[in-house]
C-alpha cells in the first residue's frame, strides 16, 4: 500500500505527533518500507511562513489549547494557563528549539546507581546501557547535521558568546566552546548555513536549523509510505478485548470524528500531552488509563532545572544579533556532589528579543526598578541554566476534568514543586552566572526566573521492572505489546543536556526495534 | 487603533484644554500630548477623556522609561476605549481618584511626584484592575514596533540578509 491510507487499513503505523520523537519515527520507518499514518494535531508551517516577531510567532505556532498548573513553581502563579512553551505544528517543537543537540553523559544514564538514594525523588536507572546509545547518537548527529560532530565545523561566535567566553575564561571554565548545535555552519544535507538572523525559537527561516518540518517529514513522504494528517486531534486510543491497541479516534479540521485502525500505535506528543491522551483513553478494562498498571502514567514530570542570568555592561552588547543560543560552558556539567547538590547543568547562552524580555525577565514586576533593566537592553548579554531535575511521584501531569478543551476533553493540569536538589543546583547556577559576568564588568545582574517549560519530560518512563514506569527499554508500554511511546515522555531522568538529540536517537534506534519485531509477527 | 495628529496650535490647544497630567484633555472626545514638540492626539469614544488622561499617566508610572514619548503609552492604552472595556475602566480609575483623595490629592494626576503616585498603586496592585492594566502594557507598551528603536532593539532581520554581514560579532569594547 502507498499514501495515502484508508481508515480501515488495520496494517498501519499511527505515530501521534510530528516532533523530535513522532517525526524522526515516522521518517524512519517509511525508509524500512513500513506504512505510517502520522496524526499532527497543528498545522503545517515552512520556513517562508515562519515570522521574525516573537508574539506574532508566538501565535502562529505555540501550543495554547488550555491547561492548569498547580505547585509551588512560579510558572503557576505567573503563566497559570501556559506551563508549557511548546509547538503545535507539523514539526512539533523542533521548529521552536534553539538547536543545542547533546550527548549525555555516562553516568546520566545511572542515576539512582550514581547519586545514591535522594530523600524525595523517584530515582531509577535507565533500562539502557550508554554504550548501546553511541552508534545511535553518531546516526542523531549525523542526520541533525550537529555542529564540532562528525567532523563538521561550529558556528562562530556572536557578540553574546563573546561575552560570555570572556567571563567563562576569567572564572577559569574549560569547556567553553559555541556549542554543538543542529545549525549548519556550512551547506549541509541541502540546508543552508547560518545566516545568523536571530529568531531561532520561532522558526528558522532559512532551514539552517534542523527540523523534522522540512526534513524527515518530507522525506517520508516522498517514500509514498508516510501520510500526514495535519489538524487532526487525537482524542482517544482504542483497544480491543485481548487488551491490544487497535487504533485512534481523532477530530480533524472540521471538527469530524474519525477511527484510525492500527497495528501499532506510537504516541509521541510530548510530556503533557502524551500522558494526557492514555489517561483521556480510560475504558472498562483499563480503568485508569492505557499503559498505567503501574500508575505511573503522568508521573515523574520533569522541566529541567532552568533559570537565566541576564547581565547589562556599560556598552552594547545586542544580544538579539545571531543564533539565539550561540554557546555553552560544561564544565559544571559534571556530577560533584561536594557543590551540594547531585548532578549538573550546563550554562548556554541565551537571548530575548525585546517584547519577550519584557513578559519574562521578572514576570509581574513594574516600576523603575524593572524599567531601567529594559532600558539598558542594548547592553545587555544573556544566558540559560539548564541542568538535571529530581523526578518526584507528585509532579505530574493529571487530568482536570474541570476545564476542557475545545474537543471537550479533560485538560491536562501540570502539577510541579521544585525539589531541595532543584532548588540548590539553581541557587549555584544563578552565582556562577552571575560571577561570569561580573567577571567581564557587568553593571547590573538579573537571576531571571523559569521560562513555561519547554524540556517536558519523564511522564512515561523507561524502566526494567514494569512496577517502576510505563515503558520498556525501546518505548514500548509494559502493559500493552503494541503500544509504544516514542517523545520525551520516555525519559526515566532529565540529565544535564538539552533532550532533543536524545528523543531523536531513541526514536531512530525504536524504529529498528518495531521492524524487527513485526517482522517477526511479534507485533 | 489610530493615533490621530491634531491640527491645532498649540494656543489654540491651551485653550480649549485642562491640564491632566502627562497629558491635555482638549475639548469633547480627545486627548492630546501638552508638550510643543508633542504633536498627537487620540479621540475617545466610549472613555470620558479625563479617564484616558489618567490612564495613560498610570501606565507610564507602572512602566516608566523617560525616553519614551506619552503617544506609545497612549497606543498601549487606546484598546480599552471601547463599549465593553470602558465600564470597568471607569471604575478602576474612579477608585484610584478616590484612593488619592484619600491622600490629599483632588485627583490621581494632580499628584506631582511620581514616587506618590507610585506609591499609591503598590496599595492597590493587587486589584484586577491595577493587574489588567499591568499585563496589558507588557504586549500593549512593548510590542509597539515604533517603541523599539528607542531601545536599540531591531526587529526583523531576515528581510536584510540577518546579521552574518552586519555586525553579529562587532563587539569592540571586550
Amino acid at each position: 500500500m502507498t499514501a495515502p491510507f484508508d481508515l480501515n487499513d488495520d496494517s498501519v503505523v499511527v505515530i501521534i505527533g510530528t516532533g523530535a520523537g513522532g517525526g524522526v519515527l515516522a521518517n524512519e520507518l517509511a525508509q524500512k518500507g513500513i506504512s505510517v499514518v502520522a496524526l499532527e494535531a497543528g498545522g503545517r508551517y515552512l520556513p517562508e511562513d515562519y515570522i521574525n516577531d516573537e508574539w506574532d510567532s508566538f501565535g502562529q505556532l505555540a501550543w495554547t489549547d488550555a491547561r492548569s498548573t498547580s505547585g509551588d513553581w512560579r510558572v503557576a502563579r505567573d503563566f497559570s494557563g501556559l506551563p508549557a512553551w511548546i509547538v503545535k505544528a507539523v514539526g512539533g517543537t523542533t521548529t521552536h528549539w534553539a538547536g543545542a543537540s547533546l550527548r549525555f553523559q555516562d553516568h546520566e544514564w545511572k542515576p539512582r546507581t550514581t547519586y545514591g538514594d535522594v530523600e524525595g525523588a523517584n530515582l531509577i536507572d535507565w533500562p539502557i546501557d550508554p554504550r548501546e546509545m553511541d552508534d545511535y547518537y553518531t546516526k542523531a548527529e549525523t542526520k541533525l547535521g550537529v555542529t564540532r560532530t562528525g567532523g563538521r565545523p561550529g558556528l562562530p561566535g556572536s557578540n553574546n558568546y563573546k561575552v560570555f567566553e570572556k567571563g567563562a575564561k576569567a572564572l577559569g571554565y574549560e569547556e567553553v566552546h559555541t556549542g554543538r548545535m543542529a545549525i549548519n555552519a556550512v551547506d549541509n544535507d541541502d540546508r543552508l548555513a547560518c545566516q545568523q538572523t536571530g529568531f531561532c525559537f520561532q522558526g528558522c527561516k532559512w532551514g539552517a536549523k534542523w527540523s523534522s518540518a522540512y526534513t524527515d517529514i518530507p522525506r517520508g513522504e516522498a517514500t509514498g509510505n508516510l501520510e500526514v494528517r495535519e489538524r487532526c486531534h487525537v482524542m482517544r486510543i482504542e483497544h480491543n478485548q485481548a487488551g491490544k491497541v487497535t487504533g485512534v479516534v481523532y477530530v480533524d479540521a472540521d471538527g469530524t470524528r474519525h477511527e484510525q485502525k492500527a497495528r501499532v500505535v506510537c504516541v509521541a506528543g510530548n510530556s503533557i500531552e502524551s500522558p494526557r491522551l492514555l489517561l483521556n483513553s480510560a475504558s472498562s478494562m483499563f480503568p485508569d488509563g492505557l499503559a498505567n498498571s503501574s500508575g505511573q502514567v503522568g508521573r515523574n514530570y520533569m522541566r529541567h532545572v532552568t533559570g537565566s542570568v541576564y547581565a547589562t555592561f556599560e556598552q552594547p552588547v545586542r544580544m538579539w544579533r545571531g543564533t539565539t543560543m550561540a554557546g555553552i560552558i560544561q564544565d559544571e556539567a559534571r556530577h560533584d556532589p561536594a557543590r551540594g547538590f547531585v548532578g549538573g547543568y550546563e550554562l548556554e547562552t541565551l537571548s530575548l528579543g525585546l517584547p519577550f524580555m519584557a513578559a519574562f525577565l521578572d514576570p509581574g514586576a513594574w516600576g523603575r526598578e524593572f524599567t531601567t533593566a529594559l532600558d539598558h537592553y542594548e547592553n545587555m548579554a544573556g544566558m540559560w541554566i539548564v541542568g538535571e531535575d529530581m523526578p518526584q511521584e507528585t509532579n505530574r501531569i493529571t487530568l482536570n476534568s474541570d476545564v476542557t478543551d475545545q474537543h471537550g476533553l479533560p485538560v491536562a493540569n501540570v502539577h510541579f514543586d521544585d525539589h531541595p536538589n532543584d532548588v540548590a543546583m539553581r541557587a549555584h547556577a544563578y552565582q556562577q552566572g552571575i560571577a561570569i559576568y561580573e567577571a567581564v564588568g557587568a553593571t547590573r545582574v538579573f537571576p531571571t526566573p523559569p521560562y513555561p517549560s519547554t524540556h517536558n519530560l519523564g511522564t512515561n518512563r523507561m524502566s526494567e521492572k514494569p512496577r517502576d514506569g510505563v515503558v520498556n527499554a525501546h518505548g514500548q508500554s509494559h502493559d500493552i505489546a503494541n503500544l509504544f511511546v516514542s517523545d520525551g515522555s520516555q525519559f526515566t531522568s532529565g540529565a544535564a543536556e538539552n533532550p532533543t538529540l536524545t528523543i531523536v536517537a531513541l526514536a531512530i534506534r525504536q524504529a529498528d526495534f518495531i521492524a524487527a519485531e513485526m517482522g517477526r509477527q511479534a507485533l | 487603533m489610530s493615533l490621530r495628529k491634531h491640527g491645532m496650535t498649540r494656543r489654540q490647544l491651551l485653550s480649549q484644554s485642562a491640564l491632566f497630567g502627562a497629558s491635555f484633555v482638549i475639548g469633547a472626545g480627545y486627548v492630546a500630548g501638552k508638550a510643543e514638540a508633542a504633536n498627537w492626539a487620540i479621540e475617545v469614544e466610549h472613555l470620558k477623556p479625563e479617564t484616558m488622561a489618567t490612564l495613560i499617566q498610570m501606565a507610564r508610572d507602572i512602566y516608566p522609561h523617560d525616553q519614551v514619548g506619552d503617544q506609545f503609552y497612549a497606543l498601549a492604552v487606546k484598546g480599552y476605549d471601547s463599549a465593553e472595556a470602558a465600564p470597568g475602566i471607569e471604575e478602576g480609575i474612579a477608585a484610584l481618584n478616590e484612593a488619592a483623595r484619600g491622600i490629599g490629592y483632588a485627583a490621581y494626576t494632580l499628584i506631582g511626584w511620581e514616587r506618590d503616585r507610585v506609591d499609591l498603586l503598590r496599595s492597590l496592585e493587587d486589584t484586577a484592575f491595577f493587574q489588567q492594566i499591568r499585563g496589558g502594557l507588557v504586549t500593549g507598551l512593548y510590542n509597539q514596533k515604533a517603541v523599539w528603536p528607542i531601545f536599540g532593539y531591531e526587529g526583523e532581520s531576515f528581510s536584510q540578509g540577518g546579521y552574518i554581514d552586519r555586525g553579529f560579532d562587532d563587539i569592540n569594547w571586550l
